[in-house]
């Protein structure tokens, strides 16, 4: 047993409204510069839909993740070692930015400086690559906002396997839901595997993964490694970047960006232990069901005295024990089981879990028609169909899906019964195998959703690392080569900056 | 005079290029790592870039070897082993001939991606033109050289030249007149890779030096995974043993 703390995250889809704000925060705060316009290390999905960039999960095409090789080992989908090598020089996974979307900007301006004329002006667009006028618009970060576009396309979303999925292109019949994603922070990161450089690491110490922006050397193996596709090339810099999950604000002990500014408080963000000697076997499991019991396998209960005791011994603080034994992610993850790894079959075993929708009642106009059970309804009735959940959370397997939303159902009628008809419902909550106080300290946690509740973030241990006197004077934050500041207009070896000119209409 | 240019050339500057070749890239791997890449442009635009690159790199790689091995080889082991001149040359001729020509159909196609796609071109700095234009060049003047060559294909001159530069790194600095009165293709084409050599550290062709360690660094990495700590000092060794499953 090895053991290590990992901040993970969990996002509550059930309340998700899809207003994007985390996205915008993020963008704001990360990625407003040249090179990565495109680039939004979170962005909200509507599903079904073909996402961003778009048919990122179909991995057949992206050959993103890892594959079990006949022997059980593991290796990226992309290939083994030599092969990423011998694709150094020309990735062929690798997506092209009309992927994504070619970053435009509009020409603003001209709404105010254009000359008296007959008809209103507009502000037209122009690409930001090459600042040329764009005709049409083709695509952007959220092409499918609110089921946008026509269910044919939209339709070949990959968590439709397995399902007849045409009865869902009828409006009767139609479902929708919100998908906010970010880097997964993954124990098993396919990115790290793929960089020839050894540019990409997991901190040992909470978990997040980066990129060391010196090494990397812009082989770009990642961005096809990465299966949620959320290593993103800087076409400027010639870098890879990618979601930091906000390592400034963890290590200080607050919460994310996206986290912070999430109005629906659907983000949580926590401690969980995992035993590092157990990623390899769990991540190699033969069958894809499995995976999302096997990545349970790998958490460890930080209640257990030998736990505890192993921990200590592997260097893990002890405040960093006691926000684990606190951490929301455990309870979410492991005592009620209600949230879900994002696709375990890329065997990756990622740290930002979800938990499932609830969808409104599918034969509502017929009441009566919905089968129910202990006075709650059938979750098989719900307009979102549980094996388009299975997919997306648990490699296809039903039953656990079935049993969270379950379990969110039997929340509501127990606090619905206890307010309302001011009865304490027991039977509720043995029906789906809780207890009263455990429904409600999830009442607690995942409806009123105080922020200490979401966020249990300890602070770095910076003390451990380094002499706090040593960086006395020092520079502070700098952006590489020492304590220049980076920033300089011409430079000996990367020739001029040239900011791109976004050119207004001639009068 | 033009033995002064000769001089220069073949006497003074293979000591320049070396010098700004390994201090530059040393300074700038030190000060500036964050400018040390590939810059790549394949997300920019895919088309061209695949086939194009693979051209150009697997032709110039085994160009550069070519040159490297048969240019510093030592004439004595070329001896010790028996192979004869002609035979040599003809390996270089017909080795080094085709991966110049499929390294040159590369190159157009990068050159043509890079001046016609307006992304790249939008995107592209001086430098970024300017080499692969040298470059294209270079690999042009190597390939008409081959036709002189096949006029004299004893062997002669290509100990001349092999002697010349195994006399350049073992500092014997008279060797220069060795070859003065060569071709001036040939000229051309030391004077124009030296040029490249000192132009190396400042342009992204650093990316050489990484794209010859990476295969060292990934192959003999431990596995796939990299975890880095902050940890100063090791943990102690663990006393107690996993704990019953």
């Amino acid at each position: 047993m090895k053991v290590r703390a990992q901040i993970g995250m969990v996002l509550n889809l059930d309340k998700c409204i899809g207003c994007h704000t985390c996205s915008v925060t993020c963008k704001n705060v990360w990625t407003s510069r040249d090179g990565v316009e495109y680039a939004w290390f979170n962005n909200v999905e509507t599903k079904p839909g073909l996402g961003y960039p778009t048919d990122w999960e179909n991995q057949a095409k992206w050959k993103g993740g890892w594959e079990r090789t006949q022997s059980g080992k593991l290796q990226p989908r992309q290939g083994g070692k030599w092969r990423v090598l011998a694709n150094i020089f020309g990735n062929p996974d690798l997506p092209e930015i009309d992927d994504y979307y070619e970053p435009f900007d509009f020409d603003y301006d001209h709404l105010k400086s254009a000359p008296e004329g007959k008809a209103f002006p507009t502000a037209r667009p122009r690409s930001k690559i090459t600042g040329k006028r764009m005709q049409k618009i083709e695509k952007g970060p959220n092409w499918e906002e609110i089921l946008g576009g026509e269910f044919e396309k939209r339709s070949g979303d990959y968590n439709f396997e397995g399902i007849q999925k045409q009865m869902y292109g009828e409006y009767e019949n139609t479902f929708m839901m919100y998908l906010p994603r970010l880097c997964e922070h993954c124990l098993n990161p396919a990115c790290v595997a793929s960089c020839p450089s050894g540019a990409i690491y997991k901190r040992e110490e909470d978990g997040i993964v980066l990129i060391d922006q010196e090494k990397c050397r812009g082989w770009r193996m990642c961005v096809s490694g990465c299966p949620y596709k959320k290593i993103y090339y800087n076409w400027e810099s010639g870098k890879s970047e990618k979601c930091t999950l906000c390592y400034p604000r963890i290590e200080s002990g607050n919460p994310t960006v996206c986290s912070e500014t999430c109005v629906g408080r659907i983000r949580y963000l926590g401690v969980m232990l995992y035993d590092a000697d157990k990623i390899a076997e769990a991540a190699s499991v033969s069958d894809e069901k499995d995976l999302y019991d096997a990545q349970l396998g790998v958490f460890l209960d930080p209640n257990d005295p030998a736990v505890i005791e192993a921990a200590r011994a592997d260097g893990v603080p002890d405040d960093w024990i006691k926000a684990a034994r606190e951490s929301p992610i455990w309870k979410m993850a492991m005592d009620w089981k209600i949230a879900f790894p994002l696709h375990p079959e890329y065997r990756t075993l990622p740290m930002v879990w979800y938990i499932p929708p609830l969808s409104p009642i599918q034969n509502a106009a017929e009441a009566g028609a919905i089968s129910s059970k202990n006075g709650m309804p059938d979750v098989k009735n719900l307009r979102i169909p549980v094996k388009y959940l299975a997919n997306m959370l648990t490699a296809g397997d039903e039953t656990p899906v079935v049993t969270a939303l379950e379990r969110m159902l039997a929340m509501r009628a127990y606090m619905r019964s206890k307010t309302v008809e001011g009865v304490i419902d027991e039977g509720v909550a043995e029906s789906v195998g809780l207890s009263g106080r455990i429904i409600e300290d999830m009442y607690k946690i995942m409806a009123i959703a105080d922020y200490e509740d979401r966020f249990v973030i300890p602070t770095t241990h910076r003390e451990q690392v380094e002499d706090a006197y040593d960086l006395k004077g020092g520079c502070g934050f700098t952006d590489t080569n020492g304590c220049s500041t980076g920033i300089s207009k011409g430079s000996l070896f990367g020739g001029k900056k040239k900011p791109l000119k976004i050119p207004t209409e001639m009068k | 005079m033009l033995h002064d240019i000769d001089f220069f050339i073949f006497g003074v500057m293979p000591y320049i290029a070396l010098t700004v070749l390994i201090v530059g890239s040393v300074a700038r791997y030190e000060r500036d790592p964050y400018t040390w890449k590939s810059s790549s442009s394949q997300l920019l635009r895919r088309k061209q870039l695949i086939w194009g690159s693979i051209f150009f790199h697997v032709g110039i790689i085994t160009v550069f070897g070519g040159h490297l091995v048969g240019l510093f080889t030592p004439v004595a082991v070329l001896d010790a082993l028996g192979v004869p001149y002609v035979a040599k040359q003809w390996l270089a001729v017909i080795l080094g001939g085709t991966a110049g020509i499929i390294s040159l159909v590369g190159a157009t196609m990068l050159i043509h991606r890079r001046v016609f796609d307006p992304r790249i071109w939008r995107h592209s700095s001086f430098a970024d033109i300017g080499i692969l234009v040298l470059i294209w060049l270079q690999l042009l003047i190597g390939l008409a050289t081959i036709t002189l060559t096949l006029q004299h294909m004893d062997g002669v001159e290509m100990v001349r030249f092999m002697t010349w530069s195994q006399s350049v790194v073992l500092l014997k600095v008279n060797a220069w007149a060795m070859v003065v009165d060569v071709h001036w293709l040939y000229k051309t084409h030391i004077f124009l890779g030296l040029l490249i050599t000192i132009l190396f550290p400042f342009t992204r062709l650093v990316h050489m030096i990484s794209g010859f360690a990476a295969p060292f660094r990934y192959l003999m990495r431990p596995g796939y995974q990299i975890v880095r700590s902050r940890r100063q000092k090791p943990l102690a060794e663990r006393k107690t043993t996993t704990p019953a499953e």
